[in-house]
């Protein structure tokens, strides 16, 4: 008798809370997007909450570059973070919904090409030899290590990479293989970068890419691969010094956050940009990413106090653009 | 008898015993491949995390810094959308079981909605968070939030309520509902005297396997929308200013225990695979403690039926 009195008790409180749909107001900032830009702007998200006593609240969530910005176009983020530049269909989904954006560039992230410690053979390695192993055509034929150079051992190949919805797995075979997404196929994947790094670790014949981040933590583990950008240049590992210089190339890509323009009328947004952008070199240093030049920052709170709205890339995935490069280009 | 007729007599019941102690061996032994393998799983994540668990990490929010993060958003999340589920799924589930035992028609469409509901409990959980976005989230406009989660783990769990109330229900000796029939009571009156309160232990058992499988659903969660990162709690009834509503707190967005481990197994940092098995830890307690409250509800309520 009881029972059934609670329950339609608790039926009721239920459908009246429904009824009256009381909506949940209060200084809120919503971030969405990248897991590879996660980390940068969990750590913004601390401290802004800690800088403003609580009295902002932030929000991120992680739904990978895409998932951001179907979210972001539809109005429910105020920021997206993206781990590569808008792309044509977003941006028309954006135009679609009214939703017009600031884009910044908050740091780089240099994908690390991984071998085991013990591999002594392929420290270096020339873009021409990464595409030879990762591009479709090599699939099922490209096993050995020998068939990539003839100089190196006859020891099988085994490789690992990010899966197909990650925005790295997009950049790195824009970069090597020419095209976006194209890849052999028999490789190990996983969304899990942890993963990977377990697999180059525990095969003397691995080799693996994922974000910098990655490498440094697990470096006693891992080799990194310096890489020759074109017959001729110095082979180059990826670094701090070389990422800002311009010199590790073409797997140093820049990462954003998109601010929507509407959004950053309200004083939280504002806020919250603004101290990402004053506070971005730190933070980004401190989760082991490669910050932006100062006077990144310093063009970036110029584009939000001009409200300059727009892409610079057009709805395209530029390589190795360096970040002077990119203030120089106009907005379209 | 004979002396050889009674040896081999003897022999056929010792081969026999044989057997009977050889399946307890293999029953034994099925029983500890399960057993082990949470126990190892559980001793494992004790080991990790153990030393990560202190009343810092329960009351602190997730952080960049491995050491200072804790689980304070997951867990209160976690707890509050179960609230909401439990809220949801016992009414619907039960009242969908009783009327399926006590009230139906046994006809062919009766047929169809029972094996429907069995079957829904094999249903991915990914369907089920798909569902809710469109519901949920769009259409009803109830947007990322506790009350969003909780109705979609309601929804998740509904099938195992169902199921567990008819078959408490069929456990109760029809004499019963006879006596109280011939007595002249309606059918309300013996759902509500009788066969309700006789089969709530057993409902309570469904109702608590299914909080457990709950609890650690993340892929329909995910998909509705939690988020990784929140550093603030939903708002308290009537606390802050402007004071909040009574309901307030089933519209704020949220996060619970299994994403935030998710989140922490997936970072370069080995310190925080430490926070991860330690927040597994505290997920395990709280399955543990739900299953105590209950059987200990179950003991309670057992007490006091008598027929």
């Amino acid at each position: 008798m009881k029972m059934t009195k609670y329950a339609a008790a608790a039926a009721f409180a239920l459908t009246g809370v429904v009824a009256t749909s009381v909506s949940y107001a209060q200084a809120l900032v919503k971030i969405d997007g990248s897991s590879t830009v996660y980390p940068i702007t969990e750590a913004v998200a601390e401290d802004f909450q800690k800088a403003k006593k609580n009295a902002v609240r932030v929000t991120v969530g992680i739904s990978g570059t895409g998932g951001g910005f179907k979210k972001f176009c539809r109005g429910e983020t105020d920021v997206a973070d993206a781990s590569r530049p808008i792309t044509k269909k977003e941006m028309e989904s954006c135009k679609a919904a009214g939703v017009e954006y600031i884009e910044m560039p908050v740091a780089y992230d240099a994908l690390t090409v991984v071998i085991n410690p013990k591999n002594d053979w392929a420290k270096n390695m020339t873009v021409a030899e990464l595409k030879a192993i990762w591009e479709p055509a090599a699939q099922g034929k490209i096993t050995s290590w020998k068939q990539v150079n003839p100089a190196w051992p006859d020891r099988p190949l085994k490789l690992y990479g990010p899966g197909a919805d990650s925005g790295t797995f997009e950049y790195f075979t824009e970069a090597i293989n020419g095209k976006s997404k194209a890849t052999r196929g028999d490789f190990t994947a996983s969304e899990d970068d942890n993963v990977l790094v377990q697999g180059v670790s525990r095969d003397v014949g691995g080799l693996g890419y994922f974000g910098f981040a990655y490498y440094i933590e697990n470096k006693e583990k891992l080799g990194a691969v310096s890489v020759v950008a074109a017959p001729g240049k110095p082979a180059v590992a990826p670094s701090l010094e070389a990422v800002v210089n311009g010199t590790y190339q073409p797997l140093a890509r820049p990462i954003f956050i998109y601010v929507n323009a509407k959004a950053a009328e309200r004083p939280e947004v504002k806020e919250f940009v603004e101290f990402y952008m004053k506070n971005g070199e730190k933070l980004t240093k401190e989760v082991k990413y490669v910050p932006l030049p100062a006077k990144a920052y310093a063009y970036n709170l110029d584009q939000l106090a001009k409200r300059a709205k727009g892409t610079k890339f057009g709805g395209e995935n530029k390589v190795g653009i360096t970040i002077e490069q990119l203030m120089k280009l106009e907005a379209k | 008898m004979k002396e050889q007729d009674l040896q081999a007599l003897r022999a056929i019941i010792a081969a026999h015993k044989r057997w009977d102690w050889m399946f307890g061996v293999l029953g034994i032994l099925a029983l500890m491949v399960a057993l082990m393998t949470f126990a190892s799983l559980f001793i494992d994540m004790a080991i990790n995390g153990l030393g990560r668990i202190d009343i810092d990490f329960l009351t602190s929010f997730p952080s960049r810094r491995a050491a200072n993060a804790g689980i304070l958003s997951a867990w209160v999340g976690s707890v509050l959308v179960m609230l909401v589920t439990a809220c949801a799924a016992v009414p619907l589930g039960v009242a969908a079981g009783v009327y399926l035992e006590e009230y139906a028609p046994k006809n062919w469409l009766t047929d169809v909605i029972e094996i429907n509901v069995t079957n829904l409990a094999g249903v991915p959980s990914i369907i089920y968070g798909l569902l809710a976005l469109g519901l949920f989230v769009y259409t009803f406009g109830f947007g990322q939030s506790i009350l969003t989660a909780g109705l979609t783990l309601a929804l998740l769990i509904l099938p195992v309520v169902i199921v567990a109330t008819r078959e408490a229900i069929r456990s109760i000796p029809q004499i019963i509902r006879e006596g109280a029939y011939a007595c002249g009571a309606t059918t309300w009156q013996v759902v509500s005297d009788h066969i309700v309160p006789y089969s709530s232990p057993g409902i309570l058992t469904g109702v608590i396997i299914g909080m457990a499988r709950a609890i650690g659903e993340t892929a329909p969660i995910i998909t509705v929308g939690a988020l990784t990162f929140i550093a603030f709690l939903p708002p308290m009834p009537f606390a802050g200013d402007p004071p909040a509503g009574v309901f307030d707190w089933l519209f704020a967005p949220f996060t619970v225990m299994p994403i935030q481990m998710f989140n922490w197994t997936s970072r370069p940092e080995a310190a925080f695979l430490n926070n991860a098995a330690a927040a597994g830890f505290i997920l395990v307690l709280m399955t543990l403690a739900m299953n105590g409250l209950a059987i200990w509800l179950r003991y309670r309520l057992r007490k006091n039926i008598k027929w």
